[in-house]
């Protein structure tokens, strides 16, 4: 299989910028051309597809560290292959699935059932992420270096804090000498029993509220336990501007604590809500205008690293409910490209510096590979930035339609998706 | 005349004219309510479902009598008769009870916007009868009709409202009403029960007790509920009612002809003094009186019934 990707803007962020022809056998990147003078591998008459990208960005396969697939136990909401379409369709070559499935994936067993899975399809490379504690249930550490060997590439209670700080701090510790990073979803639950953040907006609606700190405490006790143990923490979903104030000050004295941001936290606020909209309801939740412009500014000056969906499939019977009864969370994988192009076109991101935030960070922070690179794995996506559509839920790949953007026009979209040398996803 | 909307959901969305219409239809309408025999036919052959999916005996009551004296069919449905403990959601409840083609399903729940997701579902005319903390709008226009009857006027006027503003629906309601209508609105309570950005809904706000009902023209006590104290909103009913209370002592900062008001059900003692709730500033169970009439005239605006009917 050859195949050669013509003419596109190549961005490999801090090494490639600038047009080039990228020439792909079997899975591999065999040669990155810009004049016409380099000599190619092989002649396009002799390649089995030639993509003109023209005009479109070539990018580094897009990952995405947050992804929720409901399978085992929930396939009702989204299943691996359905999660694994709308990734490839959003322009993920790569997504990492959180353990709250049922049974959770605190074992061996249904990392090694979620892998089998997703390599029977041949599709988008799917990593397990594992839980932090057995069951999610905050009490035991689960078996790390067992779970590394099966394929799990990070371990995360997501959904659930973790609430004793000694099991915290013995995760980081633990996690250290296996080499897998602790993903934190931080809550202190007994500030946290609201539906909505806490302000104006919800005090209309009479909805109670969440107020920041009840992220931002957690945060702060994380970076405190990276500190303390000097092992890494990614802190996951970030939403408020406490929460960024502190990442930033803790990485500034250089204590080991990564971030990631959702598109839906750059994009909108709690003023979503109104009307009871269910499709605007998540933990963490919408926050105010302040927090959006602070999680904007974080992203770019490099305090947060990571942009990750928490794409989080619902049916209508978890929504179709009275708001405070309504499940949280809402699907992102085939709106977050798109929104982060926003990023770009409103100069708060640079093109690389996007691309680094959907691809090389995720990567960096899990141990991946990611990068368009002679004699690398042939992961890419190529953008098409100008691409104006409408994008609407039903027409999209996940089983549910759980999403505050439907209906929104959207600009840029991924028009391959490339995994292992293979178009997964083209439009 | 009549109202060109097929819910009353909240406060906010009413036009300051079509409170007028409702008030001023409530005020023909209560006529009614002391002739000999109480009934007239204008809402013959409509049905009324007052689904109440959270206890209540006021204000069930009271568009139940209310439905009963227009000559509408009203059928009393709580959340423990419906199938709703079988693990029925809300909407399949309602798609059932519309099935049977209901005029006007008045909605008491106990989450904030439910009204709303039975609104954009049905087709029938949803009435609001208090979702969670958000919204009584009737409770709210039956205290502008008492507040309108005994003063005259709504604008200009000066409303105390004392209590748990944070989990008050009341609160939320006449503080959009009152404000809409022109009057000026202080709410008072601990910091506790002071939600969030209160003041963007328009009223002033203080923790001073006597600050607020200062040259009141209305003093508004809000129900203090027992299990706050769980949520650590205060000490003690007796540390409230020693702080917030409206007691004889505190009359004072009231001029004499102020009217003393509370949506009850009142606690003796801790909100609300008990020689206050029956003196003669009080207008407690004019509220109560006043609702079904307010009732009656929201039913008759929703069912489009004939106005002329009732009189043969």
């Amino acid at each position: 299989m050859r195949m050669i990707i013509k003419g596109g803007r190549v961005v490999d962020p801090e090494k490639l910028d600038g047009i080039m022809d990228v020439y792909i056998e079997n899975d591999t990147i065999a040669a990155i051309i810009e004049k016409k003078n380099d000599s190619p591998p092989f002649k396009e008459d002799d390649a089995d597809r030639v993509i003109n990208a023209e005009g479109c960005i070539v990018a580094p396969g897009l990952i995405d560290m947050h992804v929720h697939l409901r399978e085992p136990g929930e396939e009702y909401k989204e299943s691996i292959e359905t999660g694994i379409q709308a990734a490839g369709a959003g322009g993920f070559t790569s997504i990492c699935c959180m353990p709250n499935t049922k049974p959770v994936n605190d074992s061996k067993e249904v990392t090694t059932y979620i892998l089998k899975r997703a390599m029977s399809l041949r599709s988008v490379r799917v990593f397990p992420v594992a839980a932090v504690s057995l069951g999610l249930e905050g009490e035991a550490l689960s078996e790390y270096g067992e779970l590394k060997e099966a394929g799990a590439v990070a371990v995360t209670d997501d959904g659930h804090p973790v609430v004793n700080s000694q099991l915290m701090r013995r995760a980081i510790e633990y996690s250290k000498s296996i080499g897998i990073p602790v993903i934190s979803h931080t809550e202190e639950l007994t500030l946290s029993n609201g539906v909505m953040n806490e302000g104006p907006v919800a005090t209309r609606l009479g909805l109670s509220g969440i107020p920041n700190a009840a992220e931002s405490i957690m945060v702060m006790r994380d970076i405190a336990m990276a500190e303390l143990t000097g092992g890494p923490v990614h802190i996951a979903h970030v939403s408020t501007s406490e929460s960024v104030r502190e990442i930033r000050a803790a990485k500034q004295r250089g204590v080991p604590v990564t971030a990631e941001t959702a598109p839906h936290f750059f994009t909108l606020t709690d003023q979503s809500v109104a009307e009871y909209d269910t499709h605007a309801k998540m933990y963490p939740p919408l926050r105010a205008a302040k927090d959006r412009r602070s999680v904007c500014e974080a992203l770019a000056d490099g305090t947060i690293d990571a942009i990750a969906t928490d794409h989080a499939p619902h049916s209508a019977l978890e929504k179709e409910v009275p708001f405070d009864e309504a499940a949280n969370g809402i699907i992102g994988l085939e709106t977050s490209l798109p929104l982060g192009l926003r990023l770009v076109d409103e100069g708060l991101l640079t093109l690389p510096q996007l691309i680094e935030k959907m691809s090389l960070n995720p990567a960096r922070i899990l141990g991946l590979s990611a990068g368009v690179r002679i004699g690398g794995k042939a992961d890419l996506t190529v953008i098409d930035p100008s691409r104006q559509y409408v994008y609407h839920a039903a027409e999209g790949f996940s089983k549910s339609r759980n999403t505050p953007f439907d209906g929104w026009e959207m600009k840029g979209r991924a028009s391959f998706t490339i995994v292992d040398g293979r178009i997964v996803h083209e439009i | 005349m009549g109202l060109s909307r097929k819910d009353i959901l909240d406060i906010d969305s009413l036009s300051v004219d079509e409170i007028q219409t409702i008030l001023d239809t409530a005020d023909g309408l209560k006529e009614i309510n002391s002739r000999p025999i109480k009934k007239v036919p204008t809402l013959r052959g409509k049905t009324v479902i007052l689904f109440f999916h959270e206890p209540s005996t006021r204000t069930r009551t009271s568009f139940d009598i209310a439905a009963k004296r227009l000559s509408a069919d009203s059928i009393s449905i709580s959340a423990s008769t419906s199938s709703m403990v079988k693990g029925e959601t809300l909407i399949d409840t309602a798609k059932n009870l519309e099935a049977m083609s209901p005029d006007i399903i008045v909605l008491r729940h106990a989450s904030s916007g439910a009204p709303y997701l039975l609104a954009k579902t049905l087709s029938a005319s949803i009435i609001n009868a208090g979702d969670g903390m958000h919204a009584h709008p009737t409770q709210a226009l039956l205290d502008m009709m008492t507040v309108r009857e005994e003063k005259g006027r709504l604008e200009g006027l000066r409303i105390a409202i004392i209590g748990d503003i944070a989990h008050s629906r009341v609160a939320r309601s006449n503080v959009a009403g009152f404000t809409k209508m022109g009057a000026e609105v202080c709410l008072a309570g601990p910091p506790t029960m002071i939600p969030y950005g209160v003041d963007t809904l328009g009223a002033h706000v203080t923790y001073d007790m006597d600050e607020a009902i200062e040259g009141a023209d209305v003093v508004m006590t809000l129900r203090i509920q027992r299990e706050r104290q769980k949520s650590f909103l205060f000490p003690t009913e007796r540390e409230y009612a020693k702080r917030y209370g409206l007691t004889p002592d505190r009359l004072k900062h009231i001029p004499p002809d102020a009217l003393i008001m509370h949506p009850g059900p009142i606690n003796r003692g801790v909100e609300i003094a008990p020689e206050i709730a029956d003196g003669p500033y009080s207008v407690i169970l004019d509220q109560v009186a006043n609702g079904v009439a307010l009732r009656m005239s929201l039913l008759y605006l929703l069912g489009g019934g004939v106005r002329n009917a009732d009189d043969h």
